[in-house]
């Protein structure tokens, strides 16, 4: 690897994505609209399921159970369900075992949930909690950042490589000492740093109008932005190893960025959805990814909580880059 | 003495097509081959497998005696047929990023007075004429002051003078003692540049030699055109010549250029607006396949 080879395929690539207006701004504001949209259509968090956590198995019948226009989730752990409904994500958490419930004293919804338990006869005992509301946009923004950086990611690797490789610009380059090494480190470099400069200019921005919450570190923050891009640029690199053709490329990677928005969390939570589509859930990048970030910024994790996400993600990023380098060819 | 370049045997196979089949070749230090034939005949291939761009099926490549490692790609420069280059790059960015591939490179500065890129340095290499472009392109291939030059049917598209102006900048090329390998389809290109030409067609040379030799070798005529419309549509021969009827011309090949004239004229065929030339390459290739060049 000879570095000087490597930094000017890195600055040529820079070059041309910055001079790009169209797709530069399109990188930007779409996120930034995005945010705002939500920010603006989801003052507060309307909802129109309430959601009860429920832990244990009911004994006999429970008229409470049978609302409708209620959302039950079995659940097993108390204290991080606790803590769910400190930040509004549960309206109610219920202990059918120990006869208890949890409201947020906050939660207009959990107030209306108590009324209607009551109404049904419960009888049983209720714990307060209290904490400020997540909204909408809070849980989203984490969501709205790995959707950009997945779009970024893919196309702005998997499309333009093989756009290249179609117009002849691959073969000039073969022709040349530049190894693929050099070369496909030096995009993998260039849309990294991209990524994050657009990211932070996205949140800065968004945080500007929005305010959202943020309670763990910038750095953890970073890290898992850094791993996040790296993951899916290397799953870029795959589609862009052999396939010349632009049109068959865009069918993959949208056959692949779909999917991953639909399934990753980013628009809503998958809690309560099959188990098959959460454990599917975990084989995609942007799933750890939006649940990394997520972690940090909304609960304040740190690196040790999100360790598997980490891990992770650094192993799909190597496992992605190994195939998409060993696969790749010029033509 | 030893060739700078070699190549034995050279087959490329394709599913169905054998593109390239059994050629050989010498290319002396310092001189200008031509590989001449029609779109499709395997110059292109044949090229390509000698830069390193595509793998031969079969077939030796050696380059000082030696088969073509990494090495080679520090002192081969290539213009391509078809190249795009980067989006949003201007021309001397274009020139500043290939020179930093390369260990030995030339002066930038000479490179864009040789080949007259002054005025559009700073223009993006997406708006540049045709000409321009393969101007730029050819100061890529030069910039890593390649021992061997390769150049794709370099004035391919381009106008009369474009492409005369860059006959002139190979001429200044030639000048210095570089290898060039040119494929064309320009009969006329190939006789200006070329001390060696090789004719292709369907994969294979099937002549070879300075363009000299070449129409010495295969022609001691002369080659009388009329106007058809001159000539009886009865006409089909004519004591020992060749006929050809090429658009609204008739095509004599003679050897013996008195007694045709005796013959025509016997025959009440008008000689006004007649034409007589010495055969060119064009002549040859139809002669050698039974098509044309340009088909």
């Amino acid at each position: 690897m000879k570095l000087q080879r490597f930094f000017a395929a890195f600055n040529a690539r820079n070059r041309e994505f910055l001079r790009d207006r169209t797709a530069l701004s399109w990188n930007i504001l779409l996120p930034v609209m995005i945010v705002m949209g939500f920010a603006f259509a989801f003052t507060s968090d309307h909802q129109e399921l309430f959601k009860v956590g429920v832990i244990g198995e009911a004994q006999g019948k429970q008229e409470f159970l049978a609302i409708r226009h209620i959302q039950f989730i079995p659940v097993t752990d108390t204290t991080s369900s606790i803590s769910k409904v400190e930040r509004h994500q549960l309206d109610m958490l219920l202990d059918l075992t120990q006869q208890r419930y949890w409201i947020n004293q906050t939660s207009a919804n959990g107030y209306i949930l108590e009324q209607l338990l009551r109404g049904s006869g419960g009888g049983l005992s209720r714990q307060m909690v209290s904490g400020q509301e997540i909204r909408y946009v809070d849980w989203l923004i984490p969501g709205v950042l790995g959707m950009n950086l997945m779009f970024s990611s893919l196309f702005g690797v998997g499309y333009v490589i093989v756009r290249y490789r179609k117009n002849g610009v691959l073969k000039r380059l073969k022709a040349t000492p530049l190894t693929p090494f050099e070369f496909l480190s030096a995009q993998v470099a260039s849309r990294l740093w991209l990524i994050v400069m657009v990211a932070s200019l996205v949140y800065l921005s968004t945080d500007l109008f929005v305010g959202f919450q943020m309670h763990g570190s910038y750095l953890t923050l970073l890290l898992v932005l850094t791993l996040g891009a790296l993951s899916m640029i290397s799953l870029g690199l795959i589609i862009a190893a052999r396939i010349a053709n632009e049109e068959v490329a865009n069918g993959l990677l949208n056959m692949l960025s779909w999917p991953m928005m639909l399934l990753s969390g980013v628009w809503f939570s998958l809690e309560g959805s099959p188990a098959i589509v959460q454990q599917l859930a975990l084989l995609l990048p942007l799933t750890h990814f939006t649940e990394a970030a997520r972690a940090v910024m909304i609960d304040g994790a740190g690196c040790w909580d999100i360790r598997w996400h980490l891990l992770t993600l650094a192993g799909m990023a190597a496992l992605f880059m190994g195939i998409g380098a060993r696969t790749f060819r010029w033509e | 003495m030893q060739a700078l370049l070699e190549v034995r045997e050279l087959v490329k196979q394709y599913r169905e097509i054998r593109a390239v089949d059994g050629i050989t070749l010498r290319i002396e230090r310092g001189s200008c081959v031509g590989l001449l034939g029609p779109n499709g005949a395997g110059k292109t291939t044949t090229v390509e497998m000698i830069e390193g761009i595509t793998t031969p099926s079969s077939g030796e490549i050696l380059f000082k005696g030696a088969p073509i490692d990494e090495e080679f790609r520090q002192c081969a420069g290539i213009m391509f047929q078809n190249t795009a280059l980067q989006e949003f790059i201007t021309v001397s960015e274009i020139l500043t990023l290939f020179q930093r591939f390369y260990q030995r490179t030339r002066p930038l500065d000479e490179l864009i007075e040789r080949c007259a890129l002054h005025d559009f340095l700073t223009r993006d290499v997406q708006k540049l004429s045709g000409g321009q472009r393969q101007r730029l392109l050819l100061a890529v291939a030069l910039i890593n002051d390649p021992e061997i030059l390769f150049l794709d049917e370099p004035t391919t598209g381009l106008d009369p003078q474009a492409r005369r102006n860059f006959w002139q900048l190979i001429d200044d090329i030639k000048a210095e003692q570089k290898t060039i390998v040119l494929t064309t389809h320009y009969m006329e290109e190939a006789y200006q540049l070329c001390d060696e030409i090789a004719i292709l067609d369907r994969g294979r040379i099937i002549a070879q030699g300075s363009p000299e030799q070449l129409l010495q070798a295969h022609f001691k005529n002369s080659v009388i055109t009329l106007p058809l419309k001159q000539v009886p549509e009865t006409l089909h021969h004519l004591p020992g010549v060749i006929l050809q009827r090429r658009n609204s011309q008739l095509e004599i090949h003679s050897g013996n250029l008195n007694s045709s004239m005796r013959s025509l004229l016997d025959l009440g065929v008008s000689l006004e607006q007649m034409q007589v030339r010495s055969p060119t390459l064009e002549d040859l290739f139809l002669e050698l396949t039974g098509h044309e060049l340009r088909a």
